[in-house]
């Protein structure tokens, strides 16, 4: 019986296949749109979470102005000396890394490229989870008389070097010349798109006298915590220390700021996350919309079909017989828009992570809920007609032309 | 139940109707389409059912063929009591027992001869194999062997009305109404319609009850019943045709 009902369900489905994909389409949109949201929200907070880990755990960044952007210039830069506080009265950081940053032009033979060049210690590279690919860090020579060698990443070793080993040759920064001691393991891109491996290290000094020409300001310090550090606590030392230090009365507001990267991760990622339910509501709306034009045909089929109904009503058809009939077609078509609506999703997932560089994870879950959840949409919308076609009276649907 | 059984035993009525009455609408606007119908068929009889329009004939096939039931009054079939059956019973009892063929001949459009006459086995629940078997069988019982995967567009009017007689023969009733099996159909075709009726009664005992208001199709007929304002006026037996 049941398996009759499905082969007449079908049947009806293959009669009338135009208006059928028709019907089908709002739920094949949405089921698609719920899908592809969901599984790019996903890979965007797996992106996220990943690109965050990348830059290092348990780091927190110490910046001068108390917000982003154009703030920042009228606030005092940090010393070398803050970063030597920091590193001997807050014993909770496990390393602390004073920082310049510059843009320079780099040249190489023939070749031209202009990178960010950052003045450092060794401790950066470690609090920023950078591994050498070849080569050495700095010496203690090096880091002390600020002699000029870099350790360049692998986006500057292609621009320069192509595939040739660089270590030993020599680059010409600016107007000076520099050689080569070490090579980094390529990281990828980071958090905001920037490509992280376009990056160019030299020990903090050399920076600082022959890029800036300010022996003893830095832009920004790293710090890395402790592993059991309570982050909370450690900022409120750090921000004690630096009030402290620079000389901030009780009343004035704080003119440096300390981000923690890991609270910024979390936060990024719950807007992610929003973001994601917000845009799987908006489409799981569209399948509702599915629903009700699904309705709608099951509606116009019934009276279409009155005559065939009385029919087989005459011919010992039970009510439930011919609910489940119609029932049967309403799941059936929005079963199939699941289908489409699936496959549809993994094209168009497939299509936008190429072109948006978002990871592409299946997710079986959503593909089952949304294909359960469409189904669902076929028995709730199409249970109002099959039992209009059900209750018929027998004599009136054979009258009727 | 004595006194039941004792005239069940006397005149073996199939079919009895005691003062069926049969209304439509309610208060002022109710219309009385049958006023105390008495009828009793045997088994094995083919009963014309004649009389003009609005004289409750049609009512009285409905009520027969069980697709509606009485205002009051009792309809016994097979000593079933069918007035006090619901919808659903009802149709198990046409399931079962009834075979209907119409004058709109009524298939499945763009349907093969062959769907259409399996149609009442499915219900049945008959496993696949022997709903073919039975529908071709069907098939060729009322002359369209070859005919089995036409839909009803591409067959005739008298063809179509056949595939609708196997539909209905196919799960070998006990009764078979039909409604006017003519009434679309030319004088050739009709009387074609008739004999296979004539020999379905015959031949396997079928009763037919058969509504029609045209004389010489009534004429086939072993005993006719008029009706009149929702009241049978006469009903007389006919002699039988020389086969």
């Amino acid at each position: 019986m049941f398996l009759n009902a499905i082969l007449l369900a079908l049947r009806e489905i293959r009669r009338n296949l135009m208006r059928s994909f028709l019907t089908i389409l709002g739920i094949v949109i949405g089921v698609a749109a719920v899908i592809t949201m969901v599984t790019l929200g996903n890979g965007a907070t797996r992106m996220m979470g990943e690109q965050i880990s990348s830059l290092g755990s348990n780091l927190l960044i110490l910046r001068p102005g108390q917000r982003m952007g154009a703030a920042a210039f009228g606030s005092a830069a940090f010393r070398v000396s803050d970063a030597d506080a920091l590193q001997m009265q807050v014993l909770a950081l496990r390393a602390v890394a004073p920082m310049v940053s510059h843009s320079a032009p780099l040249v190489v033979g023939n070749e031209n490229w202009s990178s960010s060049v950052t003045g450092s210690t060794n401790d950066y590279l470690m609090v920023g989870n950078w591994q050498l690919a070849s080569g050495r860090l700095f010496s203690a020579e090096e880091q002390q008389s600020g002699r000029a060698v870099c350790i360049i990443g692998e986006t500057v070793r292609n621009k320069l070097f192509g595939h040739q080993n660089p270590v030993g040759a020599q680059i010409r920064v600016k107007n000076f010349s520099c050689p080569v001691v070490g090579l980094l393991v390529a990281k990828g891109q980071g958090a905001m798109g920037m490509d992280q491996d376009d990056t160019v290290f030299m020990p903090l000094k050399a920076v600082q006298r022959r890029l800036i020409g300010k022996p003893q300001d830095i832009n920004f310090i790293m710090l890395s915590m402790r592993d059991n550090a309570d982050s909370t606590q450690v900022m409120a030392q750090i921000r004690r220390l630096m009030r402290e230090r620079r000389k901030l009365a009780e009343s004035e507001d704080d003119d440096f700021t300390i981000m923690d990267t890991r609270q910024i991760a979390e936060t990024l990622s719950g807007t992610i996350g929003t973001m994601t339910m917000l845009l799987g509501a908006v489409a799981a709306v569209s399948l509702l919309v599915g629903g009700i034009g699904i309705m709608n045909i099951m509606l116009v089929s019934v009276t279409e079909r009155t005559r065939e109904i009385g029919i087989r009503l005459a011919i010992g058809a039970m009510e439930n017989e011919v609910l489940l009939q119609f029932l049967i077609e309403a799941v059936a078509l929005s079963a199939f828009g699941g289908l489409i609506g699936i496959a549809l999703a993994f094209v168009s997932c497939l299509i936008l992570s190429a072109v948006t560089q978002i990871p592409f994870d299946f997710d079986p879950g959503i593909n089952l809920v949304s294909f359960v959840f469409s189904a669902a949409i076929g028995v709730l919308f199409g249970y109002m007609p099959a039992r209009r076609a059900a209750r018929l009276d027998p004599i009136e649907a054979l009258r009727h032309e | 139940m004595s006194q039941d059984a004792a005239r069940k035993g006397k005149d073996d009525a199939l079919i009895e109707f005691r003062k069926v009455v049969k209304t439509y609408g309610q208060g002022q606007t109710a219309f009385q389409a049958l006023c105390g119908v008495d009828l009793r068929i045997a088994s094995g009889e083919f009963l014309a059912i004649m009389g003009p329009s609005g004289s409750g004939k049609s009512t009285a096939m409905n009520i027969l063929g069980c697709l509606d039931a009485p205002t009051s009054g009792a309809y016994r079939f097979h000593g079933v009591h069918v007035e006090q059956l619901d919808r659903n019973q009802r149709a198990l009892l046409r399931r079962h027992y009834l075979g209907f063929v119409f004058q709109g001949f009524n298939l499945l459009s763009r349907t093969s001869a062959q769907e259409n006459v399996e149609l009442p086995l499915l219900y049945r629940g008959e496993p696949l194999a022997q709903r073919h078997a039975a529908a071709r069988q069907a098939l060729a019982r009322v002359g369209l062997s070859g005919w089995e995967t036409h839909t009803s567009a591409e067959l005739s009017g008298g063809q179509q009305q056949r595939v609708a007689i196997a539909r209905a023969i196919v799960t070998h009733p006990q009764v078979l109404l039909a409604d006017e099996p003519t009434g679309n159909l030319d004088s050739t075709r009709s009387h074609e319609i008739m004999e296979l009726l004539v020999t379905l009664n015959r031949e396997r005992g079928i009763t037919i009850l058969m509504v029609t208001h045209e004389a010489d199709m009534a004429a086939y007929a072993r005993r006719i019943v008029h009706f009149v304002d929702g009241a049978v006026e006469s009903d007389a037996a006919q002699p039988e045709r020389g086969a």
